[in-house]
């Protein structure tokens, strides 16, 4: 009996460990967004390119297509833009940009200079289709499926790894 | 002991008088040293157009997490999404929009991680029940504690120490030694 007595603080303390262990291994920044299986956001945008043409959320019902949230400023999406431009090349899906908070001129000339991955960019001047989207971290890339409803999201930048292991399978998955 | 509080309070008073020197040489130095970065944020002020309205934005951004610096609020932050997340609180106030409104617009967006003070449901229950568990088992263990001591007699406990003037026992008496 004595001997439980001094057993439970030790298996407190082990518990205790174990929270803070599992812990050291969480990472803070990977919010799970809660837009994943829910219907993308409205929006209606200009094109970066062309600013007399729009583009809304009704026109990209009926395909699976990827959203990819860039700026020119952003110093991440230089990391990641290589990756995205050979992606592209495999045509799995329609790639469309979402040129967060930015301006014209520079973001034109960001992709002139690293190759435009895009089917399209979306021009969000005031970021108010990036809210309504969740985005805090650019980049971030959405992956939305055929009835419009996001299947997928990845906060920071795309991988190869990222692209192989989750992108595609579900790409198989959503056009299967 | 009592030597140990006046060299403290000596201490203090140097320290006092020492930081408006500091505070006086500062200005003195500044303009040879014009690569000072001030850090101001317009948006984190009162506006005086609508202090009401400022005030109110304030109290509901205050209870929401800054997303890209996770440990400050929306209404702390100075990171450009927080500065926009403000303007969007502060016009969704001017359309009539209750805060509960506001934060189902947060929550719909960034989940529940957003929010300070976290709904209760069956993901958070342990971390909001757990605080009267913990309490309610330690007066528990404290009531079984008194309730067996009182049923012991005297002489089972220790005899409580000397505080007799005329025999000073030598644990209370130490001097204390300062460095």
């Amino acid at each position: 009996m004595r001997f439980v007595k001094f057993l439970i603080p030790l298996v407190l303390f082990g518990v205790l460990v174990g929270f803070f262990w599992k812990g050291l291994y969480l990472d803070p920044r990977e919010v799970p967004s809660p837009l994943i299986d829910k219907p993308a956001p409205e929006f209606a945008l200009t094109r970066l390119d062309q600013p007399e043409q729009t583009i809304r959320r009704a026109d990209m019902l009926g395909k699976v297509w990827m959203l990819n949230v860039w700026a020119s400023w952003c110093e991440s999406c230089r990391d990641e833009h290589p990756y995205l431009v050979e992606f592209a090349k495999l045509k799995a899906l329609p790639i469309y940009g979402l040129d967060y908070k930015d301006q014209r001129e520079p973001a034109q000339a960001w992709l002139a200079e690293r190759g435009n991955p895009y089917d399209a960019s979306l021009f969000d001047a005031n970021g108010r289709v990036g809210i309504d989207f969740g985005v805090y971290g650019v980049p971030e890339t959405f992956v939305i499926d055929k009835q419009g409803v996001i299947r997928f999201k990845q906060i920071g930048a795309l991988t190869p790894e990222v692209l192989n292991a989750q992108v595609l399978p579900l790409l198989r998955k959503l056009n299967g | 002991m009592a030597d140990a509080r006046r060299l403290l309070a000596t201490l203090l008073l140097a320290l006092g008088s020492a930081l408006p020197a500091f505070a006086a040489d500062a200005p003195a130095s500044a303009p040879s040293a014009p690569a000072v970065v001030k850090f101001e944020a317009p948006a984190a002020r009162l506006t005086a157009a609508d202090p009401a309205l400022e005030a109110r934005m304030l109290a509901i951004t205050g209870e929401l997490r800054c997303l890209v610096c996770q440990n400050q609020t929306i209404a702390d932050s100075h990171a450009d999404l927080a500065v926009d997340l403000r303007q969007e609180v502060r016009e969704m106030l001017q359309h009539g929009q209750t805060p509960e409104q506001i934060r189902r617009y947060m929550t719909d967006r960034y989940g529940d991680f957003i929010l300070y003070r976290p709904p209760l449901k069956a993901s958070t229950a342990v971390l909001w029940l757990a605080p009267a568990a913990l309490l309610a088992i330690a007066l528990v263990a404290l009531a079984v504690v008194i309730r067996r001591r009182a049923r012991l007699s005297d002489d089972q406990f220790e005899p409580d120490p000397l505080l007799d003037d005329d025999e000073p026992s030598a644990t209370l008496a130490r001097p204390v030694k300062l460095v």
